[in-house]
């Protein structure tokens, strides 16, 4: 009996985390599949995600606001989409590396800043769990969701930006395929040149997206540093801004995609954790090496090639092709 | 006329580069001073700390080793147009089968044997590190800058499965405290240090004794008296001028730059693209592994910390091949410079407070002028021949 309950209690353990530990995959990869889409690969999302994720636990420490610190974490990340976006579009510079140059920049400059304004590993309170209680809508009761048995466990247990973020899904599918700004971004990656005589203008389009996935990176960083852990350390992201570009491409560049690839991550991610917890004989680093050794082979399916959008990482240049 | 703007267009654009990292160095002086630090104060303490004193050179020559070989590396793959972000595994791999056969292997043979079999060893273990990104990209289609940033995870998690378990060191288990890294490599299979190679061809008068004095004394110091510089350095300068040779001087060098330049050229031309592109890949990791057989060799002489033996040199060696222009000779004074800034950093922390980091932001800083000028300029002369051709169509209607 009291082994039955413990292993209940590991699987809601298990789908709890894994939800949670979803949402800065959701977040960053949402928003590289919409620069991917338009034909930029931005491969500084890493970087990106450090300066938000410090950004906004630096005004969360400050002003004590969760949402001023999401707001600067947002901007910060769009301004770093910016230059990404001029880097590569106006530049014309070759967008692997240059996605390398940002995070170079982003990891060097989050730690320098957290080293020089706050130096030791704090603690501040950042968005906490959403409770769900029918006292909060007006209706005279204790009951709140999270006292419902297992689901009530698993799904209404989380902060608003967990939920934002799969929330955030279904709003990027809409976006990218009912809208008409949607379909110039799925133009402006396919085929520029045709896109280009029809009088949409390439370059706005992708500074627009890469802008958007800069913010949504930024969000991305600020989900882990003042809503799921609500700490900062140097290098936190630790390689997990470039799985959300690798989980776009497993996504087939899609937002339904990306978040069956998001949720496989941080299940296996959750497992592993628990893995750790409960001293299983299994060695720790072979379970952290699970995720990347599935993103290789992920990637190896070879019918993904055909769904990449045509332009990636392909500048435009007016008159060529 | 036009043959002077030339030539000015030709000079700006040799000197991109060395004008990136000026602007590189500019950002990081605005950031200092918002730091309310001297920035003047601080590079200079950056410069003295990484060539003004022979263990300051030392250092510099030290880190350049890795940096060097490393970006040879980068520079055929990226001649290749294969993207390589995989040097801090290969690096890795190769750093690690390394001090398992140093450990292994020490005391059963000469040391220089077994200096030889481990620079073999560490350099294919590289290559086969870098092959496997290369067949998936060939054969796959996989993007081998995703699948090589994936292996470099993969690398530091099987580094420390063995440091934990198989080739911890003994002591750390008897002494209880469990620190993953791995027993000292016998003594003989230590790489000789230039104060050895000096001793060699009977140097052994200090500087102190021959009364030299200012630059010359720390350069004679460097060269002959002990500091860490070892020959590890003469071995990437060497490995530089053979991959200039094979670059350029022979059949299958022609060919990976061809493929670079233009893949659908080289097909009609019957290169088996594919084969060049995992051959590439390969040799660029097999630099990569070398790296680090020379860091363990040469330096560490243990095998500790995957990512602190690896040390970022994968992604301060795209900046080496970066700034080098893509060329294998370019890479030497790249990676002293890039050596040097690493250990001024390091310096500058010490004198004035400022921590190391600042030198990862002004790496990534040039790395994004490096490329945006590059790809600014190509812009530019693209457009310039497309207006010649329309002028000259014009003349002949």
């Amino acid at each position: 009996m009291n082994e039955g309950l413990s292993v209940l209690a590991i699987i809601i353990g298990i789908a709890h985390s894994g939800i949670r530990l979803a949402t800065p995959y959701l977040y960053a990869s949402i928003g590289e599949t919409f620069a991917q889409r338009s034909g930029v690969l931005n491969l500084g999302v890493e970087g990106i995600m450090l300066m938000g994720a410090f950004s906004g636990f630096y005004v969360v420490f400050i002003t004590g606001s969760p949402w001023l610190g999401l707001l600067a974490a947002a901007l910060v990340g769009m301004v770093m989409g910016l230059a990404m976006a001029f880097v590569s579009v106006t530049l014309h510079a070759q967008q692997g590396i240059s996605g390398i140059g940002l995070y170079m920049f982003g990891l060097g400059t989050s730690s320098l800043l957290f080293k020089t304004l706050i130096g030791s590993v704090e603690g501040v309170n950042g968005f906490s769990e959403i409770n769900f209680c029918l006292a909060s809508v007006g209706i005279n009761s204790d009951f709140c969701l999270n006292q419902i048995p297992v689901i009530g466990q698993i799904f209404f247990r989380h902060s608003l930006l967990v939920y934002s973020a799969f929330i955030l899904v279904p709003v990027a599918w809409w976006v990218l395929n009912k809208t008409t700004w949607g379909l110039r971004v799925r133009a402006v990656g396919q085929n520029p040149q045709a896109a280009d005589t029809l009088g949409v203008s390439v370059a706005r389009v992708r500074y627009v997206t890469v802008s958007l996935g800069g913010l949504l990176a930024g969000i991305a960083g600020a989900s882990l540093s003042i809503s799921l852990l609500n700490i900062f350390q140097e290098g936190m992201t630790n390689g997990l801004g470039f799985i959300a570009v690798a989980l776009v491409y497993f996504g087939s560049w899609t937002p339904v995609g990306v978040l069956i690839g998001a949720l496989l991550f941080s299940l296996i991610n959750a497992l592993q954790l628990w893995v750790q917890v409960l001293n299983l004989n299994i060695p720790s680093d072979v379970a952290v090496m699970l995720p990347y050794l599935l993103t290789i082979i992920a990637l190896a399916f070879p019918f993904r090639r055909a769904l990449q959008p045509a332009a990636l990482t392909k500048p435009f240049e007016r008159g060529e092709n | 006329m036009q043959m002077k703007r030339l030539s000015f267009d030709r000079i700006f654009i040799a000197l991109l580069p060395l004008i990136s990292v000026v602007a590189a160095l500019l950002v990081g002086a605005v950031i200092l001073l918002l730091l309310d630090v001297n920035p003047l104060e601080a590079y200079e303490a950056m410069f003295v700390g990484a060539f003004g004193s022979k263990n300051g050179l030392a250092d510099t020559l030290v880190k350049a080793t890795p940096l060097l070989l490393v970006g040879l590396g980068i520079v055929i793959a990226f001649r290749a147009s294969v993207i390589n972000i995989g040097a801090e595994g290969q690096l890795i791999m190769g750093a690690l089968i390394v001090t398992f056969l140093g450990v292994q292997l020490g005391e059963t043979m000469p040391g220089w044997i077994v200096i030889i079999i481990c620079l073999l060893a560490g350099t294919m273990m590289g290559g086969v590190w870098g092959a496997i990104p290369g067949f998936l990209k060939a054969r796959l289609g996989v993007n081998e800058i995703l699948s090589t940033i994936m292996m470099n995870q993969i690398a530091i998690q099987i580094g420390f499965f063995l440091l934990r378990g198989p080739m911890i060191d003994p002591a750390e288990i008897e002494a209880g405290t469990n620190i993953p890294h791995s027993a000292r490599l016998p003594k003989p299979t230590d790489l000789p240090r230039f104060t050895d190679m000096a001793k060699w061809f009977g140097f052994t008068e200090s500087a102190k004794d021959l009364e030299l004095t200012g630059f010359s004394k720390e350069i004679y110091g460097l060269l002959v008296e002990p500091t860490r510089l070892h020959s590890g350095f003469l071995i990437a300068i060497a490995v530089a001028i053979l991959v200039y040779i094979f670059l350029w001087r022979t059949t299958i060098g022609y060919r990976i730059r061809a493929v670079g330049l233009n893949p659908h050229a080289s097909r009609y031309a019957g290169i088996n693209v594919p084969n060049y592109v995992v051959m590439s890949l390969t040799l660029s990791g097999a630099f990569a592994g070398l790296a680090g057989a020379v860091e363990i060799l040469g330096l560490h002489h243990r095998m500790f910390e995957p990512l602190a033996v690896s040390a970022g040199y994968g992604f301060s060696g795209i900046v080496t091949a970066l700034f080098g222009k893509l060329h294998p000779l370019g890479a030497i004074p790249a990676s002293i410079l890039f050596g040097g800034l690493l250990v001024g950093g390091d310096k500058m922390q010490r004198a004035m407070q400022v921590p190391q980091v600042l030198v990862l932001t002004i790496l990534g800083l040039v790395v994004l002028f490096v490329v945006s000028s590059e790809g600014w300029s190509q812009r530019r002369a693209r457009r310039r021949v497309s207006t010649t051709d329309a002028d000259s169509e014009g003349e002949a209607a």
